[in-house]
């Protein structure tokens, strides 16, 4: 039995759930905090990867990222390899993969945190970035790490956009849900079974956390919860 | 000190009717105090103050910093303001004890000096029991201490507070009132407390602004507030009900006194100094200086005083030869049990506050009488 898959799958959504949530954190903070022109655009832009086919993501980022791009170019230079077909590129399809949902519930918890806690901290001087990791992060955490939960139990089960620009190299960029797909095609259940198994038992870890953390609470609620 | 000039329109809505705030505040040392119905535009006021919302047109001065200015370009960020604001519902962080609390407020880097400041507040307030818990797990009078606290702590050079006794029972509101005095006694910081309680205003106000509907309409102490107000609108807003529109039929200087007709009835008022014989004037009554009995009980005066005539107050014109001077019918329509008396409402507005024994509350037809002391004069 190969547990390379399984391996390679935690590595990757770990990483990608750790990436997601830097930018995403990032993104959503801008869309709740900062009105400009475009702003539901780019909140259209982010949201986009729920409703676009695995594929057709994977193929937008093969075009950015591919060998001809200018940011492959750029990576080969500095790197000396591609970045394609490599874990990078797996990594970097989950990412696409679960940070719509990471945004989406960021911003709405961020934006659900009573505003007069925010005022409070500026009227007693407090900066922006003070006043972003002391009181409003604080208070939308419990949204936010179960949408963190779910984001990892998404980025653990990628198979279009990774098979797109990282393949399905054994031993090297092919991830659970695509050794799944391969123990099938070669006939192999018992494999394909168990990795469904581990995949099944994680998700609904997931679904826990999200449970027990994403309930909605309002603020002074998630106060009491939070002490 | 602080003098605020704003102007702020807001376009009507499908949920909101248009609105304009445009007033001009001269505050003083000491305790100012915002007073308005709700939607008066005081917490925009407040809000303007603090630097949470930008007024299209004005300037904010506090001392000698310019906190907002139209024409400059000016709009300093909450940041700057040194405002220390105290919210209704305190925002205190849930997530922090109260200790942290302070020790947010004080700011960084954290310094030995800051230290010794959270802890002369906790002791100050008398928050050392608490200091170590959350929010949430202590009194309601803590808590508003711990937000007075909070805001004081940074040295601001106004505290402004919104709403602070909004929904607190008698002894919380006490407390706080207890709280202010010593701040007050203890901190050279100038006070703003917006409020559409009018008791509050007399507890804490050394000046009265009274606003209504965006616009400021009175100001003053307190008491020359409540004894003159300026228009019918403020001795309304001020909670005195009993505001009437009179004539004057004649004016006695020499005996300090006057008569007034008041719908069709006429009553002796103490003498009207700069109005003339013919004026109309509006004229109000404390609800506590009327007396008033049920009909069945009036005593038979020789009528001196009230002419006869159809009723605009009440009950009809044939038992008006047993009214006696400044009496006049009403309809009791609604009582109302305070604390120590009974508010009695009638037909037409008319309230007294007073004391009745229990079998005559049934009476319908009652007989009020206003003491020619009682009825002041609104304006001048």
């Amino acid at each position: 039995m190969d547990w390379f898959p399984l391996w390679l799958s935690l590595r990757v959504a770990l990483a990608s759930t750790a990436l997601a949530l830097a930018a995403g954190l990032a993104v959503a903070y801008v869309l709740a905090n900062h009105n400009f022109r475009g702003r539901e655009l780019l909140d259209a832009m982010v949201t986009l990867p729920l409703a676009l086919p695995p594929t057709v993501l994977g193929f937008y980022l093969l075009v950015v990222i591919g060998r001809a791009s200018p940011v492959g170019k750029i990576w080969e230079t500095l790197f000396g390899s591609p970045l394609v077909f490599t874990v990078k590129a797996a990594i970097l399809a989950a990412v696409l993969h679960a940070a719509p949902l990471l945004i989406k519930s960021a911003r709405a918890a961020f934006e659900s945190v009573d505003q007069s806690y925010e005022r409070a901290a500026r009227t007693l001087g407090a900066s922006e970035w003070r006043l972003f990791w002391r009181v409003t992060l604080p208070l939308s955490r419990r949204p936010i790490l179960a949408a963190a939960a779910l984001a990892f139990a998404r980025s653990l089960g990628d198979f279009g956009i990774t098979l797109m620009v990282a393949g399905n190299i054994p031993g090297r960029t092919q991830t659970l849900a695509l050794a799944i797909y391969d123990a099938v095609e070669s006939g192999n259940s018992t494999m394909a079974g168990l990795f469904s198994l581990i995949v099944s038992l994680i998700a609904l870890a997931a679904v826990f956390v999200v449970n027990r953390f994403g309930a909605r609470l309002d603020a002074s609620e998630r106060g009491k919860a939070v002490a | 000190m602080l003098s605020a000039r704003i102007h702020k329109s807001f376009a009507g809505r499908e949920d909101a009717s248009p609105f304009t705030l445009d007033i001009d505040l001269e505050m003083v040392e000491g305790g100012n105090v915002l007073f308005g119905p709700s939607g008066s535009g005081k917490t925009l006021t407040l809000d303007s103050i603090a630097g949470f919302v930008r007024p299209d047109e004005g300037r904010i001065l506090l001392f000698d910093e310019i906190l907002y200015d139209s024409r400059a370009g000016v709009h300093l960020k909450p940041q700057r303001r040194h405002c220390g604001y105290v919210f209704q519902k305190y925002a205190l962080f849930p997530h922090m004890t109260l200790k942290q609390n302070l020790e947010f407020a004080a700011g960084v880097p954290k310094s030995l000096e800051k230290r010794r400041k959270v802890n002369e507040m906790i002791e100050r307030f008398r928050l050392g029991e608490v200091a170590g818990l959350h929010p949430h797990e202590v009194s309601g009078g803590q808590k508003q201490r711990c937000s007075i606290a909070r805001a004081l702590i940074g040295e601001p050079r106004i505290l402004l507070l919104d709403e602070p006794s909004q929904g607190l029972d008698a002894t919380l509101r006490a407390e706080l009132y207890a709280v202010l005095r010593q701040v007050r006694a203890e901190f050279e910081t100038p006070i703003l407390l917006v409020t559409h309680d009018l008791e509050e205003s007399f507890e804490l106000g050394d000046e009265l602004f009274v606003i209504h509907q965006g616009r400021l309409v009175q100001q003053g102490s307190p008491k020359d507030v409540l004894s003159k107000p300026a228009t019918a609108e403020v001795a309304e807003l001020l909670g005195h009900k009993n505001v009437l529109s009179a004539e004057i039929v004649s004016l006695d200087p020499g005996r300090n006194s006057s008569r007034l007709k008041i719908d069709d009835f006429e009553m002796v008022a103490t003498y009207l100094p700069g109005h003339l014989i013919g004026d109309h004037i509006s004229v109000f009554t404390r609800p506590e200086d009327l007396r008033a009995w049920p009909q069945a009980q009036t005593r038979v005066v020789k009528g001196a005083g009230a002419a006869g005539g159809s009723s605009g107050a009440g009950a009809g014109g044939k038992k008006d030869e047993r009214l006696g001077p400044n009496q006049i019918p009403a309809i009791l329509e609604r009582i109302v049990a305070l604390p120590n008396s009974l508010r009695l409402e009638f037909e037409g507005g008319l309230t007294v506050t007073q004391n009745v024994p229990a079998p005559q509350l049934t009476a319908r037809e009652w007989v009020v009488e206003f003491p020619p002391e009682s009825i002041r004069v609104i304006g001048r």
